[in-house]
């Protein structure tokens, strides 16, 4: 019985440790994806200046977010959802869960990012996925780093991608769709080649990056489906001194596929204005200059100065591939299913 | 005013096993033997009476009071079981001082008790053994020692000495009343063997089927079984069929015997049963009831000799004799007379 | 014992009366969430999804999937009761050096994150894992001989690595208080030490064999992670359908359907495995450790034991010892991504320190343990009671309770986040909500573990403690309570495990400001980086410690037998 009053005691301290739920009158209740982070600093200003205090509902990956968002369509968990990205949208847009909001801001954002030309869906960030490549395994063995789609299937590429399952991860999805994009019909014949070029598939990015990525693993392959602002992000994390960021993206026209992300708001919301204030906020200068460091990400406000680090480093693609968001919709199960029968069957 | 009183007592089961209507009373300080075959419902009585099964009907009184309705723990009973259920993450010290720290006696107290206790059953010094590693003889004296420590009203004792080997069950034959007796506790013991039950009881109840058949003292038990099927259970073979001829006289094919005591109303007709109990013969012709026959079998049993002897009709009857004596083999013939005293009828 | 008895488990009523709060709590919290979103999920508009359903029928490809799943169950769980119990042996029957802490060890496997774990293989076995460089120095190659990625054996791999610890530490249970002498009784009558097992020992071992055999399937039936992300896309489970068609090819009528056909799957499992259970478990003469246990003395005995114990040292300590290697290795190398988890460069709001993830991941997890150690008891007495005074509701109950085991993880948290936002149930903010999930998916465990024990206590202990007059609250602390104390501290261990290591359903729910730290552990990993993945790697490190740490406490409570 001794030991029982241990535990207990035991538990009292931990829980008396643990902080206790705040207790404000307002709160404004933001539904977000799991990879969501900001500056605390960012937050608190808004909650200064707007006596609310905000409450971040971390709702799993993008897709599983819209999911839950669309399930409680009658009785919203949030006032607001940040996170919606160009290949969900339409899934959003076609259960009619958003509210419209014509912010200010939206003057400060170029017009192709703008998607929703009803304003449901406002653009906050985007980040363009492209090939990665090890510039080090590169040099060594002086092989070119490639340079386009078509490269990957030549002799030379053998065996040097890993690429990410599109029924399982966003850039995976994303890079499927470059490839509709920029081969177009003929778009399998591409993923035929690659495979016979042995191409490695991984479920997510985090075992291709992590498990296979000559750079970042004791993998071997020294190519990799990640993101254009990998780069500098390596440098940023890393204690060394860098001329030249040691990871190259391929960013060659429709090799890469601009992900955008957007934030609206929730039909049905009790707290339009602090909605409206919060939107307003998040595209404003301040907050949309913390988004790099902090989800390395691109900001969607022109006005908003890059962090010299991604100044520095990193390569913005001129001409990403462009797929319809309602395009995507309809098609992204057949897509998929014949990605697998070619690549993976 | 009996002790113990059972009234009515009845359980049935879904299988239709049934304890019908049983009764007896018991008084303080007395040691009763519940005496029957396996499954004739001498446990299911005892674990009725300890609250381990709820009975159908009927009541149990102690002292006066009724416990029918009453949990096991409330009741102050001692249970020994059949394999002694020690518990086996307790050493033989806390064994025995169960029942006293449940009955919240003082830490003093409990020393001195399982002290007492263990001397009592004669294994002083045993508090810090493992009860795993004790001899079957000593686990059983563990376990009489756990259920008496506590000081219970009653001791129930589920075939107590059956799992013994035949010395030790010798030797505790004795001792255990004596144990008993030197508490003064009252107690029911359940045995399937008679041995066992005329060596521990001062009284018996021979039961069967869920019934009680027989009530009685044990040496009065052994002399005038209830029934045939009492008398048969007790081991005594020599059941023969007969008929009432006349006062103290009965026909069997071993011809007339005389019996002592009446063979009821009975003149000249009913049908009856003639039991010769196997210490009733003497090597001679004197006497009414003179039998002859040839030996069959003889068996040597230390203090006595067991004669199997085929008569002319073709009955074979079995007789105790004085191992001292000189028997005659197998094959011999022989000529025996019959007390009337130890013939009985049914 | 031929009839019921009125003392020690309860009887018919009672033992309803024992199961009326998890079965609440099961209704509450499973069955309502559930409900609710597969409701939500097959009537989108009101009304049935047939479209969507019709590619469920029209496809062989669903039935392929169901006999991979299938199968792959079937053979990982051969294999991992195959490769567990020689280690259950060791453990039951010997007293050595270094015990207990290679039994916690054992069990961490169980904790860590799929992610981490297949970065751990990969490190061994991987293109230029430990392994692959060691052939290729040896047999001069160019190109790694071994290519695990993608293949059966790789998934099979990983079920052995993540479950064989319940074989061991299941079975080894029961085995240790096992008694010696029926072995050796075999043995005096002519059975070879190989038929003593085959005949005498094996089928004793049967309720907690069975157990462990049906929970190590089950994992593997429901396996997610595992086959994602080492199975490369070539293989699916339903489980990993139902990810699918809830994320990125949302087809949340499909999703439902399958996640059903998983439960159905399921309770028809649990039930017959109930049924032949309840008749296995029959009482059986315990003896304590000190006595069927030994230290290994000659040099046979140490052979057996090294003999039984490396294969399971290999499998299972070598991923987690090349995964703090490379914690100490990856970026700037030494106790730097360690010091790294303490500091917040970037003034980030979700910036958890390491310590907080501890202690939230600590907290979680001992309430969940204290909480799914309290109801899986209430299900185990009132389940125990034998065929004859086993109520309706508690036969009901055994396979009921084994439920969340078989249920997605995605679709329970959705239906969390869809049933339990409303008054007077509004969890949705609450820490609470993370509790409450761990439990459900802990209970099984500790029913499963308590369940043997409490069947191999003979009735007459019970009666006997009842008659000196203990009361049954009395009985069950001084006889249930020391005899099952084992065997409820490893129930007690996998459900704090259990806790420790969730993941899906938690991602749902969490609270951001109370992170736990498998929910860190994907932060980090989820961008580029080294420093984050050094620092990924060392709060996987943590993890370990954290549940060694909490394994050697819990041990700390186990019963005295």
């Amino acid at each position: 019985m001794k030991r029982v009053g241990i535990l207990l005691l035991l538990f009292g301290l931990l829980a008396a440790c643990a902080p206790a739920a705040p207790d404000e009158p307002r709160v404004l209740t933001i539904m977000t994806h799991n990879s969501f982070d900001i500056g605390e600093e960012t937050i608190a200003a808004f909650e200064a200046e707007h006596d609310v205090t905000v409450q971040i509902l971390f709702s799993g990956d993008a897709g599983l977010m819209l999911n839950q968002a669309v399930l409680n369509a009658e009785n919203p968990l949030a006032d607001l959802i940040y996170g919606v990205d160009n290949t969900l949208m339409s899934r959003g847009l076609e259960a009619g869960i958003f509210e419209p909001y014509d912010s200010p801001l939206l003057a400060q954002i170029p017009d192709h990012l703008e998607l929703d030309r009803e304003h449901r869906l406002l653009p906050v960030d985007y980040g363009d996925v492209c090939l990665n490549y090890d510039r080090g395994w590169f040099a060594a063995r002086g092989v070119p780093p490639p340079t386009s789609l078509e490269d990957l299937v030549q002799p030379e590429y053998r065996g040097l991608t890993v690429v990410e399952n599109p029924a399982s991860s966003s850039p995976g999805l994303a890079f499927m769709l470059a490839t509709i994009d920029h081969f177009g019909t003929v778009w399998l014949d591409y993923w035929a080649a690659l495979r016979a070029n042995d191409v490695l598939v991984t479920e997510g990015w985090e075992e291709a990056y992590w498990g296979y990525f000559t750079y970042a693993s004791e993998g071997d392959r020294p190519i990799v489906v990640s993101y254009a602002s990998s780069p500098p992000v390596e440098v940023y994390f890393s204690a060394e001194e860098f001329d030249e960021a040691p990871t190259g993206v391929v960013v060659a026209d429709g090799s890469c596929f601009r992900q955008i992300e957007f934030v609206g708001i929730l039909k049905g919301t009790p707290n339009r204005d602090l909605a409206e204030a919060w939107i307003d906020f998040m595209l404003g200068v301040a907050f949309q200059e913390d988004i790099p460091l902090h989800m390395f990400v691109f900001p969607a406000n022109e006005n908003a100065a890059l962090p010299d680090v991604f100044a520095r480093f990193a390569v913005i693609p001129d001409h990403p591939a462009i797929v319809d968001p309602a395009e995507i919709d309809a098609n992204r199960d057949d897509w998929i299913e014949q990605w697998i029968e070619t690549v993976l069957r | 005013m009996s002790f113990l009183a059972v009234d009515h007592l009845r359980k049935s089961y879904p299988d239709g096993w049934t304890l019908s209507d049983v009764a007896f009373t018991l008084d303080e300080g007395g040691i009763l033997a519940l005496l029957g075959p396996s499954g004739c419902g001498k446990t299911t009585l005892l674990r009725l009476i300890a609250g381990l099964e709820e009975p159908d009907g009927g009541r149990i009184r102690v002292d006066g009071a009724d416990v029918t309705a009453m949990p096991p723990h409330r009741r102050g009973f001692g249970f020994m079981f059949q394999e002694y259920a020690l518990f086996p993450h307790r050493n033989v010290f806390a064994n025995v001082a169960f029942g006293l720290k449940m009955a919240r006696w003082t830490d003093p107290a409990i020393q001195e008790r399982v002290r007492d206790v263990l001397e009592l059953v004669g294994l002083t010094g045993f508090e810090r053994r493992d009860v795993n590693q004790l001899s079957g003889g000593e686990r059983q004296r563990v376990a009489l020692a756990r259920s008496i420590a506590p000081q219970p009203r009653l001791v129930l004792l589920d075939e107590p000495l059956g799992a013994l080997d035949r010395a030790l069950r010798e030797r505790l034959l004795k001792e255990l009343p004596a144990i008993l007796k030197g508490v003064g506790v009252t107690t029911i013991t359940v045995t399937h063997d008679q041995e066992e039950a005329f060596a521990i009881a001062d009284s018996v109840l021979v039961m069967r089927d869920g019934r009680v058949v027989q009530r009685g003292e044990p040496e009065a038990v052994y002399r005038q079984p209830a029934t045939p099927w009492v008398a048969r259970f007790l081991g005594l073979t020599n059941l023969l069929p007969g008929r009432a001829v006349g006062p103290g006289r009965v026909e069997t094919v071993l011809g007339e015997m005389c019996i002592e005591g009446a063979t009821g109303e009975a003149q000249d007709g009913p049908a009856l049963e003639l039991l010769i109990r196997p210490e009733a013969a003497c090597l001679d012709r004197a006497g009414p009831n003179v039998l002859s026959g040839r030996i069959v079998e003889r068996y040597f049993r230390g203090g006595f000799c067991r004669l199997i002897v085929r008569h002319a009709s073709g009955v074979e009857l079995t007789f105790d004799f004085a191992a001292a004596l000189p028997l005659p083999a197998p094959g011999e013939p022989v000529v025996l007379s019959l007390s009337p005293a130890a013939l009985t009828v049914f | 014992m031929k009839h019921a008895s009125r003392t020690g488990l309860p009887g018919k009523y009672a033992g309803a009366l024992l199961a009326c709060l998890p079965v609440a709590y099961l209704l509450l919290f499973y069955f309502y969430p559930l409900l609710s979103i597969l409701a939500l999920s097959l009537f989108p508009a009101g009304r049935l999804d047939w479209v969507s359903l019709g590619r469920l029928v029209g496809s062989a490809y669903y039935l392929e999937t169901l006999w991979f799943t299938t199968w792959q169950a079937t053979l990982s769980t051969l294999l991992v009761v195959l490769l567990g119990l020689p280690g259950a042996y060791i453990f039951a029957r010997y007293r050595f050096p270094g015990k207990k802490v290679l039994q916690a060890l054992f069990t961490v496997p169980f904790v860590l994150p799929t992610v981490v774990v297949a970065m751990a293989l990969l490190a061994l076995l991987g293109p230029r894992g430990w392994l692959n460089l060691a052939l290729m120095r040896i047999l001069a190659l160019e190109r790694p001989p071994l290519d695990i990625q993608g293949t059966l054996a790789a998934i099979l791999l990983a079920h052995v690595f993540y479950n064989v610890v319940l074989v061991v530490r299941m079975v080894g249970a029961q085995w240790a208080n096992m008694d010696v002498r029926l072995v050796e009784a075999a043995r005096t009558m002519g059975a070879s030490r190989w038929q003593a097992f085959w005949q005498v020992t094996l089928p004793l071992l049967r309720p907690s064999l069975g157990s462990a055999a049906l929970l190590v399937f089950i994992f593997c039936f429901t396996s997610f992670g595992v086959v994602l992300i080492l199975g490369g896309g070539h293989y699916a489970t339903l489980e990993v359908e139902i990810f699918y068609r809830t994320t990125y090819r949302p087809n949340l009528p499909l999703a439902a359907t399958l996640a059903i056909v998983q439960i159905a799957l399921t309770f028809g499992l649990m039930w017959l495995y109930a049924r032949v259970q309840a008749q296995a478990g029959a009482p059986q003469e315990l003896r304590p450790r000190h006595m069927t246990q030994i230290r290994p003395r000659r040099g046979r005995d140490w052979g057996l034991l090294a003999a039984s114990l490396l294969p399971l040292l290999i499998l299972l300590l070598l991923p987690l010892a090349a995964l703090l290697e490379r914690s100490l290795r990856v970026g700037a190398g030494g106790l730097a991504n360690y010091q790294a988890l303490f500091s917040n460069p970037r003034g980030s709001i979700f910036y958890v320190p390491p310590i907080a993830a501890v202690r939230n991941s600590l907290l979680f997890a001992l309430a969940a343990m204290v909480l799914a150690v309290f109801l899986g008891l209430l299900v185990s007495l009132s389940i125990a009671g034998g065929p004859k005074s086993r109520s309706r509701l508690g036969r009901l109950l055994d396979p009921l309770i084994m439920l969340p085991l078989g249920t997605s993880a995605v679709t329970l948290g959705l239906g969390y986040t869809v049933a339990l936002d409303e008054p007077p149930l509004n969890l949705r903010t609450s820490p609470l909500l993370v509790i409450l999930a761990h439990t459900l998916v802990a209970l099984p465990f500790v029913v499963r573990a308590m369940l043997p024990a409490l069947r191999s206590i003979r009735p007459s202990l019970r009666e006997a403690a009842a008659t000196l007059g203990a009361s049954p609250w009395h009985v069950w602390r001084e006889v249930d309570l020391p005899i099952v104390g084992r065997a409820m501290a490893v129930g007690a261990v996998f459900a704090f495990t259990i806790s420790m290591g969730e993941f899906g359903a938690t991602a749902l729910i969490y609270r951001p400001d109370l992170p736990t730290m498998p929910v860190a552990i994907y932060r980090l990993m989820s961008r580029a980086g080294i420093a984050n993945y050094g620092q990924a790697l060392a709060m996987s490190a943590l993890l370990m410690a954290a549940c060694v740490a909490g394994f050697l406490l819990i041990e700390q409570f186990r019963g005295e037998f």
